[in-house]
């Protein structure tokens, strides 16, 4: 059997291969925060218990409510983001005006309580979500086997990062956001509703957390804890890429993915720090991230 | 003739609280409140007063807590030493985050603090120095100066009361130095400090290293006081709840911290056996509310009103 660096290569590539999933949510995940931050200029501490949301919901509607998997793709995102309309219009409203520490802090708030809850009910041991029928399997390519949903996840979160990034950047609606990002003020004058606009922008940004719930579901262990311990790489990743660009957050995302699952194979015990240790090294040599420019 | 000012009666009054209170209340429970009203005091010298939010203060805490609980069990030093090593350490590892943080502003700050924090976190639980899950079991209190014995829970907490004055004293003199008011305009307006020709990088550095160093502080004296140190000392949580007490009894103000940090450890555990996990749900809503509603906390809030009640009165 091939190796390198006494590792086998199929070993190898199926450590690559769960390193580019994890990627894919971390590109989803920081995407949405970058989205999020460039038009409400908050960080969102909540982005995490909101993919945790995501995948329970996905579990409840299925052993609930017999809804399966591809109802859920379509239904929980929309929940999630019903529910981000009703955060942003309630509380973070209101915090516009003041520094943005306090955005921070009230969705850290809004982290505990969810987490809170769902810990309390389900407790944190990890529910069992069986990968959907059409996903079951795996491609055999020769030189490794693919589980299907894997390829399904890459498949799937990829394209959505493609669509984000095509919509905010190619299209008219993307147009008006990324004016109103710029200069609010000038953007309401000429008739655009922007506080309509931040909404949406909140909504939609949460419902790609909701949505890499979903992906995440049958995936990993659904677990109420699952979302914190993801934001704060999720940081880390934002940190490294910086949030000016949104090619600049997908690369990164997937980017790291990669490099945690390379770290994995070769150097196991580092696995769950290489992100922060990439991010001080980032921070030394160019503090603005990445893709950053400084705001 | 020099009249006695009410800030004097409050800090005599407070003390003599501090002295009375282990007749009456449990000096454990004083003590755990004591420990964090001291973590929560170093916090806020950066939230508060410089205007930086720290979101990995449970690193210098937790750093200290196992520093002092090796140093104490494996190699045998009193207690004392072993908090001086345990705030060292703190402030080796605050000198070293310090570096690498100052160099991003505002919510990165944030965001950089918890990440470090967390690699922290992970150190400890795969080191096996720290005793992984089990964390430091058993740490001798063992005596002070060889003729006070630390295992009597009221000596020890005059003790503790001693350590969190002293630590009290260093922040309130901070506070109010010529230090402390460049603290204060960076916190204003960071690039008026910088044009009028402060080093803005080496005051916040320094502002961070002296908080790191406190909290580190709080943390060794909670390693002695438990006689264990756990992963929880350096969780995620507990930075969380660092920064709820300081947000709960007011940023910014000198005995803030202080309401904050009493008004919690009493909540924690006073809920913990009757709610159990619900008190995470609890520690978030208080979040929520105090952003939403009271944002100068309770001491702020209080001052608010007794200004705008005395301001009124026409004499």
């Amino acid at each position: 059997m091939t190796e390198v660096f006494g590792v086998p290569v199929p070993a190898l590539l199926g450590q690559l291969m769960l390193g580019l999933v994890n990627g894919c949510f971390y590109a989803m995940l920081s995407l949405g925060l970058a989205i999020i931050f460039g038009m409400l200029n908050i960080i969102n501490f909540a982005h995490g218990a909101l993919y945790m949301m995501g995948a329970i919901f996905t579990w409840i509607a299925l052993t609930q409510f017999g809804i399966n998997y591809w109802w859920s793709l379509l239904l929980v995102p929309l929940v999630i983001a019903i529910l981000g309309v009703v955060v942003e219009r309630s509380m973070l409203r209101r915090l516009y005006k003041l520094d943005n520490l306090y955005g921070l802090l009230l969705t850290f708030g809004i982290a505990l309580v969810t987490e809170g809850l769902f810990r309390h009910r389900y407790g944190v041991s990890g529910l069992p979500y069986s990968i959907p029928d059409a996903f079951a399997g795996a491609f055999n390519l020769g030189f490794m086997f693919l589980p299907k949903y894997r390829a399904w996840v890459i498949g799937a979160s990829l394209l959505t990062c493609f669509a984000t990034w095509f919509v905010i950047e190619r299209t008219q609606m993307g147009a008006y956001l990324r004016a109103a990002t710029e200069n609010p003020k000038l953007v309401q004058a000429f008739g655009i509703n922007v506080p309509v606009m931040i909404t949406l922008t909140y909504a939609i940004g949460v419902g790609l957390a909701g949505l890499a719930g979903v992906l995440a579901a049958p995936a990993t262990q659904i677990s109420p804890l699952m979302g914190t311990n993801l934001i704060i790489v999720v940081f880390a990743v934002v940190v490294i890429g910086g949030m000016g660009s949104i090619l600049g957050s997908i690369v990164t995302g997937l980017g790291l993915g990669l490099i945690e699952g390379l770290t994995k194979v070769f150097y196991s015990q580092a696995a769950n720090t290489v992100v922060f240790l990439i991010m001080a090294l980032v921070l030394l040599v160019r503090p603005t991230g990445l893709f950053g420019k400084e705001r | 003739m020099r009249i006695v000012s009410p800030r004097f009666i409050g800090y005599a009054s407070l003390l003599a609280i501090g002295l009375i209170a282990p007749f009456v209340v449990y000096p454990i429970f004083l003590m755990h409140a004591l420990c964090f009203a001291l973590f929560a005091c170093a916090f806020n010298l950066l939230l508060g007063y410089t205007g930086l939010l720290s979101f990995g203060h449970a690193a210098f805490f937790g750093a200290a807590a196992y520093a002092t609980g090796y140093a104490v069990k494996m190699m045998g030093l009193g207690p004392a030493a072993g908090i001086f090593v345990g705030t060292m350490a703190a402030v080796v590892l605050g000198s070293v985050f310090g570096m690498l943080v100052i160099r991003r502003q505002g919510i990165y700050f944030a965001m950089i603090t918890l990440a470090l924090a967390q690699l922290v976190y992970f150190f400890f639980l795969q080191s096996s120095f720290t005793g992984g899950e089990d964390g430091i079991q058993g740490i001798p209190r063992g005596r002070l100066l060889w003729f006070i014995s630390l295992e009597d829970d009221r000596k020890l907490y005059y003790v503790v009361l001693a350590i969190f004055l002293f630590g009290f004293v260093v922040i309130h003199r901070t506070i109010h130095s010529p230090f402390g008011q460049v603290l204060k305009a960076i916190r204003e307006n960071e690039p008026r400090a910088l044009s009028l020709g402060y080093d803005v990088n080496k005051y916040k550095l320094q502002a961070f290293v002296i908080s790191a160093a406190l909290a580190g502080l709080a943390g060794a004296t909670y390693a002695i006081v438990f006689t264990f140190v756990t992963l929880t000392s350096a969780d995620w949580h507990t930075s969380g709840d660092v920064v709820l007490m300081t947000l709960l009894g007011g940023m910014g103000t000198v005995f803030g911290p202080i309401v904050g940090a009493f008004a919690v450890v009493t909540l924690q555990s006073q809920l913990s056996d009757k709610v159990g996990s619900l008190v995470t749900v609890i520690m978030g809503a208080m979040f929520i509310l105090c952003v939403l509603l009271f944002r100068n906390g309770i001491v702020g809030e209080t001052i608010g009103l007794y200004r705008r009640v005395v301001g009124r009165r026409p004499d």
